[in-house]
């Protein structure tokens, strides 16, 4: 009897990729290629180099020992799937409306408890950096998760050259709201800009890193282009994205979900099986493109590096 | 009449299209990155219109004065239960795969499933006795029992309202449909029971006069 099996092969991983593009995006992509090269034309030069298909490689990436080895979510599976509010609710509104994000010029105001509170352009911000490839699991505060492959550096060589006080116990990150550029800013879902924060411990940590890019590419806008935070041991949404401003206090930011509903949601957010969010278990998720469920890990299975930052601390009323 | 046949059809028919373009994409894998949860929605937000469609005919009846639309009635309930079942279906075996320690945790401690369960029971004995002989045998009663309808489309408002996380648009719209709907109900009760009052009035005075 012939017995036919599946092929090992994912329908989403045989198409190619350029079928998938709707026309917008083709033309978004072509003005980003044509801006690359551009760009690489001019004499200053530029880390961008234009890909085949139409988006933005960046070069000489290093790999990273804190890479995860498990399977790679495909590209289309990490930025069609997003959540975005400032461009809309739905999963798949930030593909489709994250277009309209202008990411350069764009500029980071750092002030606070700095040294020397400024305004840098990103470009001018991110050049000392040797860029890194992470592959890092994300666990959504909705017990979803996925594997990505982030490219960034670690936000602690960045704390360091901005140099903050030592009276500096936290770091505040802001995203853009701007009502032309995102449509979801006009519904007061949350209270406009998003803000999110950490402890200078764990901005400091190894782990944590600012990202300019994923699968070796410039980083599209649904994905919170043109520079994120990643914090992988924290729900998805500690992880901040087009970051346009970084205050240093001394005094716990107020971070948007816990101003939504301090209830459900508080500033540490560490990934933890044991806490509940109130309306649905967080004991297990279900990563991506998987049927069954997995168990969820203590801080997404980073508490070997992280457990550290906590000891001592009551991760029940400190969730 | 005809016509109105050729009408409900394809009121059925359309009501048909989700779980037709749900079966459609899953052979295409056009369901996204998250394709349960896609299920889930689709069913669940396709059950609660069809709940509340149903609800809009008995007011729609009286307006324009076309009694055929209570033909509509029972189809469009239960095509609301049939959607509710494929919602629960995809709890049950695409969720949770059969899990049934986990989901009766869920049913006690997460209250927005204990909602959606509850929408689910009172729809039950509905749509067991939606058949004509069931309408038949339990006289007046059937029409006390499926007021339960109300009661299960709040259950269901209230069920959406509590998954959402931020964006309560939507949750709100279906709570405003629902306020209009039972007002419309209220209105209409309180004036037919001011007629009978007046009629009961006038009744008397004639007797009254009739004796005077």
């Amino acid at each position: 009897m012939l017995i036919r099996r599946a092929p090992d092969i994912r329908y989403s991983e045989v198409t190619p990729k350029a079928l998938y593009m709707r026309r917008r995006e083709f033309m978004q992509a072509a003005a980003v290629a044509a801006a690359g090269a551009a760009a690489a034309l001019s004499p200053a030069g530029s880390r961008h180099v234009h890909a085949q298909n139409g988006r933005t490689k960046l070069p000489n990436v290093r790999k990273s020992q804190f890479s995860t080895t498990e399977k790679l979510n495909s590209y289309e599976d990490i930025t069609s799937y997003n959540n975005y509010y400032e461009f809309g609710t739905d999963k798949d509104d930030p593909e489709r409306n994250a277009h309209r994000l202008v990411t350069r010029p764009w500029t980071i105001r750092v002030e606070g408890l700095v040294k020397t509170p400024a305004t840098y352009d990103i470009d001018t911000l991110i050049k000392p950096y040797a860029f890194e490839e992470r592959i890092y699991r994300l666990r959504c505060v909705e017990a979803w998760s996925m594997v990505i492959p982030w490219i960034g550096f670690p936000l602690a060589d960045v704390i360091k050259r901005l140099e903050p006080l030592p009276s500096a116990r936290f770091i505040q990150f802001t995203t853009l709201a701007d009502a032309k550029q995102m449509l979801g800013i006009r519904v007061p879902v949350l209270d406009w800009p998003y803000v999110e924060g950490l402890r200078m411990d764990e901005a400091m940590h190894p782990l944590a890193i600012l990202a300019v890019g994923l699968y070796g590419e410039v980083l599209p806008n649904q994905n919170g282009a043109p520079i994120r935070l990643v914090v992988p041991w924290k729900y998805g949404f500690k992880s901040i994205k087009s970051i346009v401003r970084i205050r240093f206090t001394d005094t716990m930011p107020r971070t948007s979900w816990p101003v939504a509903n301090a209830r459900e949601y508080g500033f540490y957010s560490n990934v933890n099986p044991t806490v509940d969010h109130p309306r649905w278990s967080q004991a297990t998720e279900r990563r991506l493109g998987e049927f069954f469920r997995r168990k969820t890990v203590m801080f997404n299975g980073y508490g070997d590096q992280v457990a550290h930052l906590y000891s001592g601390m009551d991760l029940r009323r400190y969730y | 009449m005809t016509g109105f046949r050729i009408f409900r059809w394809s009121i059925f028919a359309s009501a048909l299209v989700p779980a037709a373009a749900l079966v459609y994409w899953t052979f295409t894998g056009d369901l996204g990155a998250n394709p349960i949860e896609f299920i889930t929605h689709t069913t669940g937000t396709t059950a609660l219109s069809l709940l509340v469609i149903t609800l809009t005919i008995t007011p729609l009846r009286r307006v324009t004065a076309r009694n055929e639309l209570i033909r509509l009635r029972r189809m469009l309930g239960l095509l609301a239960f049939f959607y509710a079942c494929l919602h629960m279906l995809t709890w049950v075996v695409l969720d949770w795969f059969f899990d049934v320690a986990s989901m009766t945790a869920d049913v006690v401690k997460r209250p927005f499933i204990t909602m959606g369960m509850m929408t689910f029971v009172l729809l039950v004995p509905l749509a067991a006795t939606s058949t004509a002989g069931m309408i038949r045998r339990l006289g007046r009663r059937w029409q006390q029992l499926h007021r339960l309808i109300y009661v299960a489309a709040v259950t269901a408002v209230i069920h959406f309202w509590w998954v959402e996380k931020a964006d309560f648009r939507q949750p709100r719209l279906w709570a405003l449909a629902l306020c209009v709907l039972f007002g419309f109900r209220v209105w209409w009760s309180l004036q037919t029971r001011a007629a009978r009052t007046r009629d009961a009035f006038t009744f008397l005075k004639d007797g009254m006069l009739r004796r005077g």
